[in-house]
């Protein structure tokens, strides 16, 4: 499988809780993962169904390296489509987000209905009987390239594979019951923004999965207990080890000897502005945080209530873009958006109990350069790939990533 | 019009502000503000739209002095420093004896591996009242020309 490479890859005899540095910095692996991954048998995040919410709305999306445009046709229909001119490759859409009743490429204005069909060529016929396309041009042997579209409470994902499951299938009973909980009503959009991030994109995927380091790195979260590994809490796999909710209960913190030696307890400070934790109560189940990931780049995160849909995509072997999408529901009173956006100063790119996260993975890329053979070591939890109910000191989600990672791959 | 004693003073709480997070004075930063005054960094885009999560925000001078003091005490990140270079401000009197000012700034920043690098640029929107016969933020808001960040924020801008 790994016959695409220059160098073969062999993978540590030790398995998922070791990874070979060369995984972020081997451009040959990072070319096999746009076929393996990117257009591998996954459903891949584009956009959310308010993005697109009338017809002939679009708006731009990216699966790997690749272009791609989400459409609401006038029926109402969505339909996800490479964004590129079947003529000469060009870009169709330019603009992030608009509307139109046609897709036009400006090169040479190649005109597509809003579902990928070929509308009309300029000049098919040539000018004044001179030129044009040959007598045997087929406009339905011309199109923009379709890709399969899925959408899941109100999230939009494409996926280039026939393969892939439906999206209930390839969620798993556990994301998919997190994800109606958590945006299972109608949404509004509050913000956005992104980060560039100088790493391999597998080391962000890492860190959203990495509940050991949550409450180390992250200060903040640990000295205003935000989220502390010694509140109720866990780390649940999809069956797959794919998809992993790490969750904590607020209320039920009992405070553990363990966190007196810790770097990031002893900030001691209280707060000059404390209403920036002032907090309501959406849910009775007592989960306060939630950090739920969906393979390979999507993360649903609920940190008190800040509801934020963040996605991650390559911008090279060692860039990533993370997009950070700040929600609400369409019924919240006022004060309730308020809170939330207050609250929205936690995470982001400058966020209080995250922005340590826009240089962690950095270091690591840094730190690594030069070591490629050189592996991390991911025992903590064990060596297991499996739910860690009631113990989020693990990186059972991480070894579930680099196990599906590995299958996708072939390593 | 406005006064030139009042736009004299206006421009000097703009460069005094910038110049307090360029010199690493950032303990004094929320004194260049009123108690309860509002910070906020967004994106053109989201100031355009109205939203109202942009990616930073205080609210009033308690918050402002707890994220200098997260910066100095708990958040980590490479050491950098910040550069300001400021635009004339287009300034108008309030009728309560205040301004209003629009300013463009570029803010570089210099790592310590010793890169100096186009870091943000944008406007200052402010809205300046004069509190016991001094200057100060009732209001700014930093409108980013772009919604992408290097890295990471973590000192004002």
């Amino acid at each position: 499988m790994s016959a695409a490479l220059a160098q073969p890859l062999r993978w540590p005899a030790e398995g998922n809780t070791r990874v070979p540095f060369r995984v972020y910095s081997d451009p040959d692996i990072h070319a096999l993962e746009q076929e393996r991954v990117f257009r591998g048998p996954l459903w891949h995040y584009l956009c959310l169904d308010i993005d697109v919410p009338n017809p002939g709305d679009y708006c731009l999306g990216e699966i790997g390296e690749t272009p791609i445009v989400v459409t609401r046709d006038a029926e109402g229909a969505l339909h996800a489509l490479v964004n590129r001119c079947a003529h000469k490759g060009a870009l169709v859409c330019l603009k992030e987000r608009g509307n139109a009743e046609a897709l036009t490429c400006v090169y040479h204005s190649w005109t597509y209905e809003l579902d990928g069909r070929l509308r009309s060529v300029a000049f098919r016929h040539g000018l004044r009987g001179k030129g044009g396309m040959p007598e045997d041009f087929d406009p339905v042997k011309h199109r923009l390239q379709p890709i399969r579209l899925a959408t899941f409470c109100g999230l939009v994902f494409g996926s280039f594979s026939p393969a892939t499951p439906d999206i209930e299938t390839f969620l798993g009973p556990q994301v998919a019951g997190v994800l109606r909980r958590n945006l299972g009503r109608k949404l509004v959009r509050l913000g956005r923004h992104s980060q560039i991030i100088h790493n391999n994109w597998k080391l962000y995927a890492e860190n959203v999965r990495d509940s050991y380091h949550a409450t180390l790195l992250h200060t903040f979260y640990t000295t205003f207990k935000v989220n502390r590994l010694d509140m109720d809490g866990g780390m649940i796999l999809s069956d797959d080890g794919r998809h992993s909710l790490s969750y904590s209960k607020r209320d039920s913190l009992q405070e553990a000897a363990e966190y007196a030696d810790v770097h990031s307890a002893q900030y001691k400070s209280g707060l000059h502005g404390p209403e920036l934790l002032d907090a309501f109560t959406e849910f009775d189940d007592g989960i306060t945080h939630m950090i739920q990931t969906v393979f390979p780049t999507l993360t649903v995160q609920l940190t008190l209530n800040s509801l934020a849909v963040r996605f991650f995509t390559p911008r090279g072997m060692d860039r990533t873009e993370l997009f950070w999408n700040y929600l609400g529901y369409a019924d919240d009173p006022p004060e309730r958006t308020a809170l939330r956006a207050r609250q929205a100063n936690l995470t982001g790119a400058a966020g209080l109990v995250s922005l340590e996260d826009g240089c962690i993975n950095e270091f690591v890329q840094r730190g690594s350069r030069g070591s490629p053979d050189a592996t991390e070591f991911l025992e903590m939890g064990g060596r297991e790939v499996a739910s860690s109910d009631g113990s989020r000191a693990t990186e059972t989600a991480i070894r579930g990533f680099w196990q599906s990672w590995r299958g996708l791959m072939g390593f | 019009m406005i006064a030139p004693e009042l736009a004299a003073r206006a421009e000097a709480l703009l460069l005094d502000a910038a110049h307090a997070i360029d010199d690493d004075a950032l303990e004094s930063w929320p004194d260049f503000f009123t108690r309860d005054a509002s910070y906020r960094i967004v994106p053109r885009d989201s100031h355009a739209a109205g939203e109202p999560i942009g990616i930073l925000s205080c609210q009033g001078q308690g918050m402002m002095r707890d994220r200098i003091l997260a910066l100095r005490t708990a958040n980590i990140y490479e050491p950098h420093t910040l550069c300001h270079v400021l635009s004339r401000p287009v300034l108008t009197a309030t009728p309560d004896g205040g301004v209003m000012s629009r300013c463009n700034f570029a803010l570089f920043r210099t790592q310590q591996a010793g890169s100096t690098e186009l870091f943000a640029a944008g406007r200052y929107l402010d809205r300046m009242v004069e509190e016991a016969g001094v200057m100060r933020l009732a209001a700014r808001e930093v409108v980013l020309e772009s919604r992408r960040v290097d890295i990471l924020i973590v000192l004002p801008i």
